[in-house]
Order: structure tokens, then C-alpha cells, then sequence
């Protein structure tokens, strides 16, 4: 469970003499904390905050209501000792990131507003990943590839995946892909930090336990002036999973069952913060597929509490100093939701809403047209893994035409290159192609969300698709009339096995 | 277009309009109000070398509901296009047109035109007629969670160059909300009853600040409105920049 420590705040009011030992052992340690993160040390990768010995707030005088993670994530951004739901604040925001969609609408706010000669408050805090409209011969979506290019190279721009040759990605050493997974792989993505993104599944990152949420072209042209955002402190929702993950399910399968539980609008304006044995057990890239989905949700961020699975992941990709927070015991919440996760089943979300919730046995004579794999919710490497640890339990071929796109060239690269446990030594590319799967595609948002016409595999006909994809509104992978069922990696190559929605257990117990 | 042929019964059929009453009623949402941006902050401590040229010049295109200027008297008055709950993003502005850069005054003009083209064909007037720039609805009604999706500020940026002054819906996804008023391309005004379910595409009707309400003219019935508070005057001002302009934040 994540451990609870009170920073103590420097300003209280009233300190009890007896405790004035303890407290101001908390307000030094929490100085020092302060003033290493000024000092931006290198000797120090993480600084966990000092355990406290339980005591009720009452007793301390110093502590006057619990925060939660992100009520804490503000409040450092902000400088402020305390905040709570509803305040407006002032962030100092770690992390931009923009991409070949939004970026060039925001550099033009930019110029507009601070000048054509105005420089970016911080040209290392400052992540530029095309991603969305690469691999297209649309001129407009390559114009905006070359705006970023110029952009980058007027501000001299620390962080940009660049990509020229549109022919052979792998051509492009810079190139990434996806941007949400690219942030992870790249080490942008830090606990206790602030993370701001022009796209609506910046809350991926809040996987890392920081704040992380999305912003239009606007915002962002703010933020790149000045490093700055005015934000309202959100209210959490707790969602404690407990029990063990069963073998048939994924993080896909518990974020839906979240947001067919409280719809697409349940956590307007609210944090979603995930705890419990079962979301400690999740993978780091687990845990990104269960915050992607917050937005969906309509939450404004998601939030896993950092561990040794986060400070494992993170070992080696960055070396940038970063200060954990957890929430406080006596945190105040909105309300919880308590999951049994070992009775879920494996879910699908219906046309035409992510909250439009089924179990996936219920939908076994929908008959489908294809099925998708890739996006930043669906496309990471544990996914392909996923994906064809099923193909290689049925051993058979796919009925319906079957799209992979890796999110990035590092997921491509271990599609072709890493091991499938059990499968003998075959990669997961071997697999996909003894299955009749179509050839893992250049890494990219590619058609999650339609895009321009010449998108690889994009829905230009009335299909049925079961996608790994975020999102299934009307016209959302391109043709108005498809129908998506949104499903986890198991699932989806279970349905392109059988060519109908397909519960996983059919082929993995 | 409808391949309802190859469709199993087991799918729900998608009917956005007319407006569908709720089967359960969602947590009621708080109001929703844009924190106001007071002198009371210090707004920017490290700011770049201030404009030359700063001329503001809001985005918005001429409205075809002219507004009054002041404040409290603020009125608009149009033909209402009326939508249902859920209208994500991908309708407002399907994905393929995003490679229209918004701050590009010619492309502007173009996501004008295809604002709400992402509507299902279960909505048979379309939004902008084809070969239009702009449309002759001024004022779009719509149910829970408008403008849920992507934080994509083209959304609001059609609607704002289709010449929308407000949209008046029952509750907001906060991005959408967000980018509106930062923008200052449309108001996202919040009705308290589920005025989708009373209004019909084509009712005159009319748009009052300071009274707070709606009135639709052909049926001759009012609607409350909730105070749209802090975030009216930054649209006002043409968003979120001029604002901060306007008010002495930022210097010219």
C-alpha cells in the first residue's frame, strides 16, 4: 500500500511544545527537500520523504487535513505549503510535450503573444514528438512535421524526435513515435513532477505517480512563454483493486470495468487515483493503460502511487532528481470504489461510447471486420506480448485482416526482437506472421483516430473493429458509420481468431 | 451509407438525436467556473522580452449573432442547432482535419467549415452547408459532457470560426471547457434543466447575460442559465491572452 508521510507544514499556526521536537525535524527535512530540488543536485536520483510515526493530525498541530498525491503534486508545483480541492493555483510546470497536431497551433500562439523573436522559458523542459500524421503523403500533416523542425531548430530545443525519411522510419535515429509512450521510454516522466501535454491522454504519465493532464494549443502557447499554468486543484476518487490478476485479464479490462461504472462524464474535473495489491502487481507499462483512460473517464489526471517498480523502470532513463509524494492517511476523497479484481471477466466497450460496458462472452456473435492493435493504450510492447501469447495458445490463423502498429520504434524493435515466453524462441513478429496477421506498420498514432485518408489501416468502410485503441464515438478510426468495440491486447487477437468479439479464456485456460 | 445489413442486433444503435432522456442520472456535476485570474497573483515571474507588435486580435470570426459589448447587458440572438450528450471532439472536428493549423488565418476559415460535420447521419440538417465557411445557427444546444475527448482546441476553434457565439449545454468535459475560454472562441454556457429535449435545430432564441437565461422564441418558452462568472470576461476580452492584457497583467 502506499506509505503515508506528512510533510509537516512550516507555517502552521500553532505548533504543540511537545512535539516541537518531531515537527521541527519535519520542517528541516522538508527544507532540505526544497532546497535540494533548487539546487537541481546530480548526486541525488530520489529523495523519499521521511516515515512518520502515526500520529492522528490533532496531535501534531502541524498537519491540518491530509492531502492526496496530487492535492501534494500542486502544491509543491505551486509552492505552497497546502492546498485543497478547488483551489486555483499557479503551477511550475517540469514538462511540456507537444506533437505534430497541436504543436504547430501552439508555437503560432506563442509567437504571436510573447513575439516572433521570443525564446521558450526552458529549452530542455520542453519535449517535441511527432507523432499523430507521419507516415502520409498529406502535405499539410508533413508541413507541420517541418514547422516543429524549424521551431526546434530556432529555439535549439533539447528533446526532438525528429523524422525526415517518411519512405523507412527506421532510417530516422531521432524518431520515436507515440508520444504518451515515447515520454516513458525517453525517462521525461518523473513521480511528484508536473507534466503537461497538447493531447488528451497526457495522463498516461500519472502512471509514474506525477500529475499529468492535457491542454489545448492555447494553454500551451502560455506555458511555453512562461512555464507557468493556472490550474483549479481537482478532488480525488480512489479506486482500490484488490486480489490477484487473473491470467485472462489485463489493465485494459479494469479500466473499462471503471468507466462502465461510472460513465464517460464520472470523473469530470476529479483525479483518479488507482491503489491496492493489484495495481502494485501491474507492470510500469500496465499501469500507463489504466491512466491513458482516465480522460475517458472525463478525469482530469490519473495517479499511481511510485514504488520499486517505478524506480526500477526509471534506472538508467533519467537522471534527473525526483521526489516521490504519497498520499496522507488522512487524505480526504470523494469517494472510493472498492474492486474484487479477481471476479472481473474480460470486458468490451460497445459502439459508440468507452463507457457503453459488456462482458466479452455476451458479444460472441457479433461478427467482426477486423481488429486493431496499437495506440498509446494498446500498442506497448507487454501488449504485442499479449497479443500473441494468444496466437501462439490456438496456433491457428486469424479470420479477419488483423493491423499492428507498434507505438514506437523501441515496441517495434521488440516485436521483431524479443522472445515470447513459451513460444520456443519466437519473437512476436514470427508469431504474427505464422498467424496471417498483416506486418507490423511504421510506429504512430497510425489510425487510433482515423486521420487522413492514406492512414495504414484506417476504417474508410462501415466495418466492425475490436481495437486496443481509447476510444469508439462516431467516426473515431474514420468512417462514421464503424462500429469499434474497444477491447485489452487478449481480446482483440481472441476476436481476430474466431472473426466475432471473442472472450480470451476461449484460448488461454 | 448505413451498412445495417452486415450490423447483429446485439449492437446499440446510436441515437444522438432528437436529444434521448438520461436512464439514470450521472453524479450532478459542481459549476463549473474558469479560475479567475486576480491581481491578487503574481502572474509571471520569468517573462520573455514583451512583444513589439502586441496587437490582439481575437480569433473570432464575425459572429451571426452580433453581441452588445458591455458586460451585463451581453445578448445573443440566432437560430439554435441542437445536439445530444457525449458530442465528443471527433464530431465537432473529425481527426483528418487537424492538420489545419488554427493560428493560420486561412485554415482558420477552413475548420470553420467543417464544424460539427462529424455528426452521425441521424442528424439530417447538416451544421455548415457544403461550400460554406460559416454557419446560420449562432447558438448550439447540447446535453451532458459536450465536447468530451481529445484536448484537441480546434474543437472549440470550428465552432468559434463557424461564427458560434455560445454553446448551452447541460455540463462540459473540463478541456473543452478550458480551450473555449482560454480562446475566447465560444461561451460554454451550463443550463440547468435539459434544454436539448425542449429546443429544436432552427428555434429562434435568444441568449441573455446579465438575466442569466435562455429564451426560445418559437415556443415561447425561458430557461435559467448558471452565471458563467469569472470566465465571461476573459472571453470577452478574446481570451485568455488579451485578458491578461486588458486587465494590466501583461504589458504592451
Amino acid at each position: 500500500m502506499a506509505s503515508s508521510s506528512a510533510i509537516a507544514s512550516s507555517s502552521a499556526p500553532f505548533i504543540n511544545k511537545k512535539d516541537v521536537g518531531l515537527s521541527a525535524f519535519s520542517s528541516q527535512s522538508s527544507f532540505s527537500v526544497q532546497t535540494a530540488r533548487q539546487r537541481i543536485s546530480k548526486k541525488i536520483v530520489s529523495v523519499m520523504t521521511p516515515q512518520q510515526t502515526q500520529r492522528t493530525p490533532a496531535t501534531t498541530g502541524s498537519v491540518k487535513t491530509g492531502m492526496t498525491m496530487t492535492e501534494k503534486i500542486l502544491a509543491k508545483a505551486s509552492d505552497k505549503p497546502e492546498v485543497s480541492p478547488g483551489d486555483n493555483v499557479w503551477v511550475n510546470v517540469d514538462v511540456l510535450m507537444t506533437h505534430d497536431v497541436c504543436g504547430p497551433g501552439s508555437i503560432g500562439i506563442f509567437k504571436k503573444e510573447f513575439g516572433q523573436n521570443a525564446k521558450v522559458w526552458d529549452r530542455e523542459k520542453l519535449v517535441i514528438i511527432p507523432d499523430h500524421y507521419i507516415f502520409t503523403s498529406d502535405e499539410r500533416a508533413n508541413r507541420n512535421v517541418d514547422i516543429l523542425r524549424d521551431f526546434c531548430t530556432e529555439q535549439n530545443i533539447k528533446y526532438f524526435y525528429d523524422i525526415k525519411d517518411l519512405g523507412n522510419f527506421r532510417a530516422n535515429p531521432d524518431y520515436k513515435g507515440v508520444c504518451h509512450v515515447a515520454l516513458a521510454q525517453e525517462g521525461h516522466c518523473r513521480p511528484g513532477e508536473v507534466l503537461l501535454g497538447t493531447d488528451s491522454h497526457t495522463c498516461t504519465a500519472g502512471a509514474f505517480g506525477q500529475f499529468a493532464t492535457g491542454i489545448g494549443n492555447t494553454d500551451a502557447g502560455f506555458v511555453l512563454g512562461t512555464g507557468k499554468i493556472l490550474l483549479k486543484v481537482p478532488p480525488t476518487l480512489r479506486f482500490v483493486m484488490d486480489g490477484e490478476m487473473p491470467d485472462y485479464l489485463l489493465a485494459k479490462d479494469l479500466i473499462l470495468q471503471i468507466i462502465g461504472e461510472i460513465s464517460v462524464a464520472g470523473a469530470t474535473y476529479k483525479a483518479m487515483e488507482f491503489v491496492g495489491s493489484t495495481v502494485e502487481s501491474l507492470t510500469m507499462e500496465e499501469r500507463m493503460t489504466l491512466c491513458n483512460m482516465v480522460v475517458e473517464a472525463g478525469g482530469k489526471n490519473g495517479v499511481i502511487p511510485a514504488d520499486k517498480t517505478t524506480y526500477d523502470y526509471l534506472e538508467g532513463r533519467t537522471s534527473v532528481p525526483y521526489e516521490p509524494v504519497y498520499s496522507d492517511e488522512g487524505a480526504r476523497y470523494l469517494k472510493e470504489y472498492r474492486f474484487d479484481v479477481s471476479k472481473l471477466e474480460p470486458l468490451v466497450a460497445k459502439p459508440h461510447s468507452p463507457d457503453n460496458r459488456a462482458l466479452a462472452r455476451e458479444c460472441k456473435d457479433v461478427k467482426i471486420d477486423r481488429v486493431y492493435i496499437g495506440s498509446c493504450t494498446g500498442g506497448k510492447t507487454e501488449d504485442f506480448m499479449a497479443a500473441a501469447k494468444v496466437f501462439l495458445a490456438s496456433g491457428k490463423k486469424v479470420k479477419v485482416p488483423t493491423f499492428l502498429v507498434p507505438a514506437t520504434q523501441k515496441v517495434w524493435m521488440d516485436v521483431y526482437s524479443l522472445p515470447v515466453p513459451g513460444a520456443g524462441g519466437k519473437t512476436c513478429s514470427q508469431i504474427f506472421e505464422e498467424a496471417g496477421c498483416d506486418t507490423p506498420a511504421s510506429p504512430s498514432c497510425g489510425a487510433c483516430l482515423g486521420g487522413p485518408k492514406d492512414t495504414y489501416a484506417r476504417m474508410n468502410e462501415a466495418q466492425v473493429c475490436v481495437s486496443t485503441t481509447n476510444r469508439n464515438f462516431p467516426g473515431r478510426m474514420g468512417h462514421k458509420e464503424g462500429q469499434i468495440y474497444l477491447a485489452s491486447p487478449y481480446t482483440a487477437a481472441a476476436s481476430a481468431l474466431t472473426g466475432y468479439v471473442t472472450d480470451p479464456r476461449e484460448f488461454l485456460q | 451509407m448505413a451498412a445495417s445489413a452486415a450490423l447483429s442486433n446485439s449492437i446499440t444503435a446510436f441515437k444522438p438525436s432528437p436529444c434521448q432522456p438520461r436512464a439514470a442520472s450521472i453524479n450532478p456535476l459542481p459549476s463549473i467556473k474558469l479560475p479567475s485570474i486576480s491581481s491578487n497573483y503574481p502572474l509571471i515571474s520569468h517573462f520573455a522580452p514583451t512583444p513589439k507588435n502586441p496587437t490582439v486580435t481575437p480569433l473570432r470570426s464575425a459572429a451571426a449573432a452580433a453581441p452588445e459589448t458591455t458586460n451585463s447587458s451581453t445578448t445573443f440572438h440566432g437560430l439554435c442547432y441542437v445536439v445530444g450528450d457525449n458530442i465528443d471532439t471527433d464530431q465537432i472536428i473529425p481527426a483528418e482535419y487537424l492538420t489545419l493549423v488554427p493560428s493560420n488565418p486561412d485554415e482558420y476559415k477552413k475548420l470553420g467549415s467543417y464544424a460539427l460535420c462529424g455528426l452521425p447521419s441521424s442528424y439530417p440538417t447538416r451544421f455548415v452547408e457544403p461550400g460554406e465557411f460559416t454557419s446560420k445557427y449562432s447558438i448550439v444546444i447540447g446535453g451532458d459532457n459536450f465536447g468530451c475527448g481529445s484536448s484537441r482546441e480546434h474543437a472549440p476553434v470550428a465552432l468559434g470560426a463557424a461564427g458560434v457565439a455560445a454553446v448551452v449545454a447541460e455540463s462540459y468535459a473540463r478541456i473543452f471547457f478550458r480551450n473555449s475560454v482560454s480562446t475566447g472562441e465560444v461561451y460554454p454556457l451550463e443550463s440547468e434543466v435539459r434544454i436539448c429535449e425542449e429546443c429544436k435545430t432552427g428555434d429562434v432564441v435568444t441568449v441573455e447575460f446579465g438575466e442569466s437565461r435562455l429564451i426560445n422564441h418559437t415556443t415561447g418558452k425561458e430557461y435559467k442559465l448558471k452565471p458563467i462568472g469569472d470566465a465571461g470576461p476573459v472571453i470577452e476580452a478574446g481570451g485568455i491572452f488579451a485578458y491578461a492584457r486588458k486587465t494590466g497583467m501583461i504589458s504592451n
